[in-house]
This record gives structure tokens, sequence and C-alpha cells, in this order.
């Protein structure tokens, strides 16, 4: 099946008197990569977590449709800027966690995992406890588990933030590899991240903000960073973003 | 850092051991207390050996309490946090009448158990489950209530039931509050059995410390106490390694070098 493109109208949050953004809309393109940018406190992890329909603290409104007019919800997987691991599970158990909590694993299931791991790089790790694996191992095994759920639409909130430049950058590889066709959306706020991923990028920026569409490199992902044509828009990107916000 | 060496660590407590009973030893030899108040080391281990079958019977009720009252506690006190967990009606009602069930002094529910229940077993088992309850109701629930939110991000879009969050998310992310818990429970189940006894009973370990006490028998006393103390340290090793047991990830962590 064919993933659905997404779109949002109406969205609105506020942060106790605070406006952060009212009635944005935004279209994500079905099977593209759409990355949304934006600096600290600007409503961009809030945005997804709406989308994803998850719990927040804050009044917030959105109106959320899909293409092909069938509810998101069991059709989206998320990852999260931490892993997520639990450490009561083994690595391979972590993979095929979604199973596991609907008590729904079979033998398939955990082949299914074990092959993920292996295009992760991670097979040898399989029955180690995740305490024992690096930051980028960790995270690596997160992104097994959210391709685990077989999911067409992925939301990720800065997943590859917490980890170092050089393990940013590797992973971005095998995401960018692993996660090819499915549509997903991407929130950061390292434009050389977003400008090396993104088919498509939103700014979300202003008080209250707006969501700017932003031009990027032409070729394929992960684009390379000695691109010059890369370069030139990522200073231009952080002039962007370094405007004062009363925009 | 704990020394993996099982010889030294089982020599470690012994020598512990042997360091108290000589500091017993030597208040007896310095200061002259006489024998009724503090009997030697040596009149304490006689009366463990030639009082071995009086001892043996009566610390087999205290045993069957202990364990009764642990087990029971550990299971109403379980469920109890799951269910506050769960129901968020039960919360308002139930929570405040935990927090008042702990103030009423042990001491004072004793002698009400024992006009009600009669002297058997009942009271004690009942005394001991009292004492365990709270600690594992309480550490149970604060457990299951401090689930990192990112792991409930991903039951969420997982798309688990509220059963299923609770029981396979919630639950073994409670499990090193809980332990906690239930290694007080440990140490505290012998308090409440031998409480009961001390009201009113005629047999058990703290019925037989009144009667000793009550004939001056006082190395047969002390000899009760160390059959107590025994049970005791056995009870907490005993649900420690079952604790650890359960969390097997926290045994073989591998620590990062510094």
């Amino acid at each position: 099946m064919p993933p659905p493109g997404l779109e949002i109208h109406r969205a609105s949050l506020t942060f106790g008197e605070r406006p952060l953004f009212r009635d944005l809309q935004a279209r994500f393109e079905a099977g593209s990569w759409t990355c949304l940018l934006g600096r600290s406190g600007s409503g961009k992890s809030s945005l997804l977590r709406m989308i994803a329909g998850l719990a927040l603290p804050d009044n917030h409104q959105l109106d959320l449709a899909t293409s092909d007019g069938r509810p998101l919800r069991r059709r989206l997987a998320w990852m999260a800027q931490q892993d997520l691991l639990v450490p009561w599970q083994r690595v391979i158990g972590n993979v095929m966690l979604g199973a596991k909590w609907r008590g729904t694993s079979t033998n398939a299931d955990r082949q299914r995992a074990m092959h993920l791991l292996e295009r992760v790089g991670l097979a040898a790790k399989a029955d180690e406890w995740p305490a024992a694996l690096s930051g980028g191992q960790r995270q690596r095994v997160a992104l097994a588990r959210t391709l685990f759920e077989d999911a067409s639409v992925v939301l990720m909130d800065e997943p590859f933030s917490a980890v170092d430049a050089i393990t940013r950058l590797e992973l971005h590889e095998v995401a960018s590899t692993l996660l090819a066709g499915r549509t997903v959306l991407m929130v950061t706020h390292d434009p050389l991240e977003a400008l090396r991923l993104a088919d498509h990028l939103l700014v979300l920026q202003g008080e209250p903000a707006n969501l700017v569409s932003i031009p990027v490199p032409a070729g394929t992902r992960p684009r390379a960073l000695a691109d010059d044509d890369l370069q030139r828009r990522q200073a231009a990107l952080v002039a962007q973003l370094r405007e004062p916000t009363d925009g | 850092m704990a020394d993996a060496n099982p010889l030294s660590r089982l020599v470690r407590p012994l020598l512990a051991i042997v360091v108290l009973v000589s500091i017993w030893q030597l208040t007896i030899s310095l200061t002259g207390v006489p024998r009724y108040i503090l009997p030697t080391p040596l009149a304490v281990a006689r009366a463990l050996f030639e009082q071995r079958a009086l001892l043996e019977q009566h610390a087999m009720i205290t045993a069957i309490e202990i364990v009764a009252g642990l087990v029971g506690g550990v299971v109403l006190g379980l469920a109890t946090a799951l269910a506050l967990a769960r129901f968020r009606p039960l919360r308002r009602t139930l929570l405040p009448l935990l927090l008042v069930s702990q103030a009423i002094p042990l001491f004072a529910l004793a002698p009400i158990l024992m006009l009600w229940l009669g002297y058997g077993l009942l009271p004690k088992i009942l005394m001991a489950m009292v004492i365990i309850y709270f600690p594992v109701a309480s550490t149970g629930y604060d457990g299951l209530r401090q689930t990192p939110q990112g792991w409930l991000d991903l039951a969420d879009t997982f798309g688990l039931t509220r059963r299923q969050r609770l029981l396979k998310v919630q639950l073994p992310a409670a499990l090193p509050s809980l332990a906690s818990g239930l290694r007080m429970a440990a140490s505290a189940a012998p308090i409440g059995a031998v409480i009961g006894e001390w009201v009113g009973a005629s047999r058990g370990l703290g019925y037989l410390m009144l009667n000793a006490n009550a004939r001056l028998q006082i190395d047969v006393m002390f000899a009760a106490l160390v059959v107590l103390v025994m049970f005791a340290v056995i009870l907490y090793f005993g649900v420690d390694a079952a604790v650890r047991a359960a969390m097997p990830w926290h045994r073989d962590r591998v620590t990062p070098p510094a």
C-alpha cells in the first residue's frame, strides 16, 4: 500500500498566554522526506506530537487529513531524541518491542527483527542488554525498532541530536537508505542535517510562528557535506534562523 | 568495587560477627555485668544447642507467620498499586485512606486483632501483612506512575490498550522502585509477627522470649533473639536474591570505562 501524504490545517498552539503559532497549514508529500526546522522553543516538536496524536500539556488544536482519507493511527511510527530502549529487554526484544508489548510476537517477528538488526549493522549485539551499547548503537537499535513497525508514515523528533557529529553523519546514511519510500516528517534544529536529508524543507519561525518553505539542494539523500551548493545554502539558512523573531 | 571472590564475600560478614561477639564478651569481662542482665556468648550458644527442640518448635510457628504475612502483604500491596494506577476514581478515595492507615500505631492494633481473631496464627499473619502492605503498595504505586513519558509515547504509537500499557510498560518500569519496597517489607515482616506474639500467644519465638524473661532464663531469651535475627537476615537476602533474579539486566550491566 503506497504511503499517504499528510495535510494539516488550523494548527494552533498556545503556551500559557503566549500563542506559539496560529492557523498554520502545510502539506507533507506522500513518500517524501520533509524536514521541519526551527530554533528551540519554536513549537516544532509540539507540532510533531500533535500530528502523532501524543499528549501535550498546552492548549492546542489541529486538523489532520491523509491523502487517502484513512486514519493515520496504526500507520505511523515514532522516533524520539532519546533512544527509548527499555532496559528489561535485550537488543532483539527492543527491536520487536511493538509486537512484544501488543502480545502478538511470533517467530517470524523475531526473524524480521534480526534482519533489521543486520541492516543497521548490529546483528552481533542481538542478545546484549541495551546498557552494553554505545549511544550511536542505541540510536541504531531505535531506528530498527521504528522500521519494525513497518509504518508508511514515520515521525521523528530530533532523532539524531543526542549522538556525536560523526555518528550523526553515519546515521543519516543508514536512515536515508532504510526509510526510502515512506512519508517521513523529521523535526530538527540542525540546518546541515535538514539540508542533507530533506526533499522538502519547512522552517518554523516568527512570533507567532509561520511555516516558510525553503528550497533544498539538488541531488539524492544524504547529500555530500562537501557540496558547494549545500554549504552556501547552509550559510543562508543559518543567517535566516538568526534573524530577530518578531517578523 | 564489590569483591567478586566468593570466599572473601563469605569471610567478611563472618569476621564482623566474630568482632561483635568479642565486644560482647569483652563488655561482660570488663564491667562484670550479672548473668541475668547479659548472658555470655557461650551461655547463649549452649542454650541454642540444649534447647534446640524447643526453639525449633516455636521458630516454625514464627516462620509460618512471617512467610504467610509476607506473601499476603506483597500480593495485596501489589494489587492495590496496580488498581490505583489503573483506576483514577479509586485514587481519590483509597489513597488518603492508605495514608491515614499508616498513622495507626501497630501496637495499638494488635490487641484489637487478638480480640477479634483469637490467639492463633491468623492475627499474627495479619499483623505481618499490615506492616508489609504499605511499603509495597506505596513504592509500587510510585514506580507505576513515574514511567518516563517517552516510553508512554511509544506505547501510544504502538497502539497499546491501557491494560497492556500498565502490565507491559509501567509494571517493568516500576520494578526497581518496587524492589526497594520489597526489601523494606522483608526486614519489617518479623516485627509484625513478633508484636503479635507479644500481645497474646501460646506459641512462637515472641512468646518464648516473654516466657523465658519471666522465668529469668535470659540465655534462652537471647537464643530466641539469635534465631529471630537469623530469620530476618535470611529473609532479607532471600528477597534480595529474588528481586535480582527478576531484574537480570541490572546484574550484568556493563559499566563503561571511566
